[in-house]
């Protein structure tokens, strides 16, 4: 937009509101807020132009600290919301926040209708497997046997797995970042935000009063470099505190082997964002549920050429009114028979 | 394009002032197109109607059973039509299931048609029928006229070398030739219905014309029928006119409005009978820049219209009961964020599936108080097929006026029915007008307009105004995050007001018939019809009574109160089981009366006038 160039560049600062932030003390939603303030100036988008829209949870608090447009909605529902947003405005730059319980629970079903129809929403998953606001009950990605305060013999519900589920939907941007990696996170939500159509990253989030260190094993220093592989587009799948280690594919198996020993970088494989076959990044999504094998995090999957739902629907009234000419309401109301009544 | 079919007869040729006609059959029969195509002709011919489809939930219950039944019934008149009438005056069953099914509607003496070759021993046992009626003189008081309808048809078709399938499908049109002819309409209007509906199948063309003409001569040259019958056309208001259903009329509301408020029309929908057909032609309306969007689910369809309307478009979406109450969160979260919306209720027989094609008026009190915690919403009721174009750009109206939503209350009956409108010049209609906030000097979300209690609305995209909005609980004027008792109070009391200032937009209520007297009828919604024939009859006996009919059912016309206190009795009839009753007692403490009727079928002139005269005469007045 050509007003945007005028004005002095934005900052971090801009996209800061007044409100006091009520998120309790170490939480992880501080670093995404502050990872995401970040970004934003950085986009090349005016401000007025970006809306922050979520449902109900911790995570859902969001908008009120983004000094953008924002709609805190109801439990589950920010996708179906938005998708009527984006289609009446598809100019706008509209990013959804929710939790595990909000976006995988109650919303569900919005959460796959938005990724199958390629909506272009840029949509933030805070996964820290636990209900927080209700303090603490199990979540649909809480490990099964977990104890909580509603399952205090430990639950019998398997868990989803986000990114798998996303991808089973075809969704055509899948990623994995972590709250406290600032750099990767950052990264992350630029390619989400430079993605057309739904951008689906889950952001590994620590919840330090319910679950907390739910996410110890990748976070922690020392641990980090030993079960964190980062994947990168072109590049071979390697990881371990000396870089020592990779994943292998054979057949259709994942195997971690050590390098050295005639094992070479050349036998490892090398990461494709935009694999044609759903079955490669599923494999992905599925590989930290396998013994001794790292939990990938960035861009699984980015498919660029799927067009945005918004842009379909927008596409098709225009090509009607080329063919039939705008609509005239005189027309319409006395369409089909009609007859008159004398005086 | 004309027929060669009407030339002068010798037989007799009667004119009387209105007849009711039921076409009744399978529901593969094509009843529903026959009715149709009878209401065009009437209707182009300049009589009044009403029409009443009354088909069953099941898309093909198995073939010649009870369930399977499919009717559609027309009263047409050279007077004032205001029901699909009472009792049938000529009745067209197609088979023994719709004979049994619909005999009690059909008058003594009346006219009674039958297809003879549907039944046989297989059919009358589908239609659990332990004799032949035809046959054991259970149908002596009519005058029955036993037709060979599929083998004439056959027998006319033979030239076109279609398959017996196909032949027999035509068979309704064989019918719909004969009642032109006993009714005395050219075949033009259906002709030419025909021509563009099968416009890519020419066989097809041939066949509908050719069974429909064979009907028509069949009556001609059998002599089968001794009168044929002249309806002549109804003094209506001058203007033009065109046949109009009320889910067609809902549509065509919308547009204009969106066209009116100079923004786009979304409407977002989940398939569901009977609201479904509105979606359909909505969807047909791209020229005008309607933005459909057939959601995953009743709750995103609602949602999804907020959204729209948090964008700066006409949001609106249309349900029936069971969507209703899944929406209801989401009507709460439009109230507390005080954004636009229109959410139409075909209601329907209830509670859950209920009856799915049936109508009812029980979900008033639903629309008024069905959510969590104090939420008032405006509710709006058309009385007419026609009306609901009115209501629907009233409803649009408002909602943009107050930045509020607002619940449109049709009903199956109205939704299906239709009766033929006036067109009215797009000049003529209301404007809607739109403001859109851009001034950021000051800005306060929640600063209201002192008239109409509105927020401003200030859309995504607009510099310098960037806020936030939310289902929490919010300040006053800043909209911020607010858990103050004292602030709660506030904005509870804020948005009932504001919805009750919507008052000044609501006429007061002038009665129909006598503005005072022994009884006061008051109604909303489809009942407007039976009633109005009710009152018109029974004022002719000399009995003093009115009528009222809101189409504001929240807020109520400011008068109410007062007309109500001009009669000595209040008679409220109602699809349910004493909804607005109730209402009408608790607000203005007067001792109304329910009648009321959960049949899934719309009340009669008779039942209503039976009422009226049980009341007076208990009082002594008759």
């Amino acid at each position: 937009m050509s007003t945007a160039t005028l004005l002095p560049p934005l900052t971090k600062k801009d996209f800061q509101t007044d409100q006091e932030i009520r998120w309790c003390p170490g939480c992880g939603d501080y670093a995404i807020l502050s990872a995401v303030q970040s970004v934003f100036p950085e986009l090349g988008i005016p401000r007025e132009n970006f809306v922050v829209i979520s449902g109900i949870g911790c995570s859902s608090r969001f908008p009120y600290y983004m000094n953008t447009f924002g709609f805190h909605t109801i439990h589950g529902r920010a996708p179906a919301i938005a998708t009527g947003l984006k289609i009446a405005r598809p100019d706008l730059e509209v990013w959804v926040a929710t939790g595990d319980g909000d976006s995988l629970s109650i919303g569900g079903n919005h959460t796959i209708h938005m990724l199958r129809r390629n909506v272009g929403l840029k949509v933030l998953l805070f996964n820290n497997r636990i209900y927080g606001l209700t303090k603490g009950q199990f979540s649909p990605t809480s490990e099964i046997g977990k104890k909580t305060k509603s399952t205090p013999f430990g639950t019998t519900d398997r868990p989803f797995n986000p990114l798998a589920l996303a991808i089973g939907v075809e969704a055509t941007f899948v990623a994995r970042s972590v709250d406290v990696f600032q750099q990767h996170l950052k990264d992350t939500l630029r390619r989400a935000a430079a993605h057309k159509g739904s951008a689906y990253v889950e952001i590994l989030q620590n919840c330090n009063i319910f679950n907390d260190r739910a996410w110890e094993t990748l976070t922690e220093k020392d641990a980090r470099s030993e079960h964190v592989v980062q994947l990168e587009h072109g590049k071979p799948l390697i990881f371990g505190k000396n870089r020592d280690k990779g994943i292998r594919l054979t057949g259709l198996e994942l195997e971690v082997v050590q390098l050295g020993n005639g094992i070479t970088e050349k036998d490892l494989l090398v990461h494709d964002e935009q694999h044609p076959r759903p079955a490669y990044a599923f494999m992905l999504a599925h590989m930290e549920q396998k013994p001794g094998f790292p939990t990938p995090i960035g861009v699984l999957r980015a498919w660029e050429n799927v067009p945005r739902y918004e842009d379909l629907i927008n596409a098709q009234i225009r090509e009607v009114q080329e063919k039939r000419g705008k609509g005239d309401l005189e027309k319409l109301l006395h369409a089909g028979d009609t007859w008159e009544v004398r005086a | 394009m004309s027929t060669t079919l009407t030339q002068p007869r010798q037989r007799k040729r009667e004119v009387i002032e209105k007849a009711v006609i039921r076409f009744c059959g399978d529901s593969g029969d094509g009843m529903q197109i026959t009715g149709s195509q009878f209401t065009n002709t009437v209707a182009l011919y300049g009589n009044d109607l009403a029409t009443f489809p009354d088909y069953p939930a099941e898309i093909r219950a198995p073939a010649g059973t009870l369930p399977g039944v499919s009717g559609f019934q027309v009263h047409f008149s050279s007077s004032d039509v205001y029901t699909p009438g009472d009792s049938v005056d000529a009745l067209i069953a197609m088979n023994p299931a719709a004979l049994k099914m619909n005999l009690t509607e059909l008058k003594p003496n009346g006219i009674l048609i039958v297809n003879l070759d549907d039944f046989g021993e297989t059919d009358l046992r589908k239609a659990q029928m332990t004799s032949n009626p035809l046959e054991d003189h259970s149908l002596d008081g009519y005058r029955l006229f036993p037709v060979e309808l599929t083998k004439l048809t056959r027998a006319a078709l033979k030239e076109l070398g279609l398959d017996n399938k196909t032949v027999d499908r035509c068979k309704n049109f064989f019918a719909l030739g004969m009642c032109y002819w006993l009714y005395n309409r050219s075949l033009d209007t259906t002709l030419r219905w025909i021509e563009d509906k099968f416009k890519t199948k020419p066989a097809l063309v041939a066949a509908n014309r050719t069974a429909m003409q064979a009907g028509y001569s069949y009556c001609e040259a059998t002599e089968a029928f001794q009168i044929s019958y002249e309806i002549p056309p109804a003094k209506l208001a001058p203007g033009l006119y065109r046949n109009i259903s009320g889910n067609s009329a809902l549509a065509m509301g919308f547009v204009a409005a969106s066209q009116k408020a100079g923004i786009p029309l979304f409407l977002g929908s989940y398939p569901i009978t009977p609201a479904s057909d509105i979606l359909h032609e909505l969807s047909s309306y791209k020229n005008f820049g309607v933005i459909t969007f057939q959601a995953e689910d009743e709750i995103a369809a609602v949602t999804s219209a907020i959204g729209a309307a948090y964008a700066g478009a006409l949001g609106i979406t249309t349900t029936s009961g069971p969507g209703m109450s899944l929406k209801t969160e989401a009507l709460g979260l439009a109230v507390a964020v005080e954004l636009p919306l229109v959410v139409c209720d075909i209601q329907r027989g209830g509670p859950s599936t209920g009856l799915p094609t049936k109508t009812e008026q029980a979900d008033l009190l639903q629309a008024l108080f069905g959510r969590n915690s104090e939420a008032p919403i405006p509710v709006l009721a058309p009385s007419s097929p026609g009306d609901c174009f009115w209501i629907a750009l009233e409803a649009s109206r408002i909602a943009i006026k107050y930045m509020v939503p607002v619940i449109i209350l049709s009903d199956g009956y109205l939704a299906n029915g239709a009766e033929p409108w006036k067109i009215p010049s797009v000049a003529d209609l209301p404007e809607v007008p739109v403001h859109f906030e851009t001034n950021p000097v000051d800005f306060q979300p929640y600063r209201r307009n002192p008239k109409t209690l509105a927020r401003p609305w200030a859309i995504p995209g607009t510099p310098g105004l960037e806020h936030r909005i939310g289902g929490i609980e919010k300040q006053d004027v800043t909209g911020n995050v607010n858990y103050e008792p004292l602030n709660h109070e506030r904005m509870v009391r804020l948005r009932a007001e504001k919805v009750a200032a919507i008052v000044q937009e609501v006429p007061d209520v002038v009665p129909a018939g006598d503005p005072s007297g022994d009884l006061l009828i008051v109604a909303w919604g489809s009942t407007h019809g039976p009633i109005t024939g009710a009152l018109k009859a029974q004022r002719e006996k000399g009995r003093r009574i009115g009528h009222v009919h809101l189409r504001h059912l929240n807020p109520l016309p400011k008068n109410l109160g007062e007309v109500l206190g001009r009669y000595d009795r209040i008679l409220v009839p109602e699809m349910n089981m004493g909804q607005l009753v109730m209402l009408l007692r608790a607000k203005f403490l007067v001792d109304a009366h329910g009648y009321n009727k959960i049949q899934g079928k719309p009340f009669k002139q008779s039942e209503i006038e039976r009422k009226i005269e049980e009341i007076l005469s208990a009082d002594g007045r008759i």
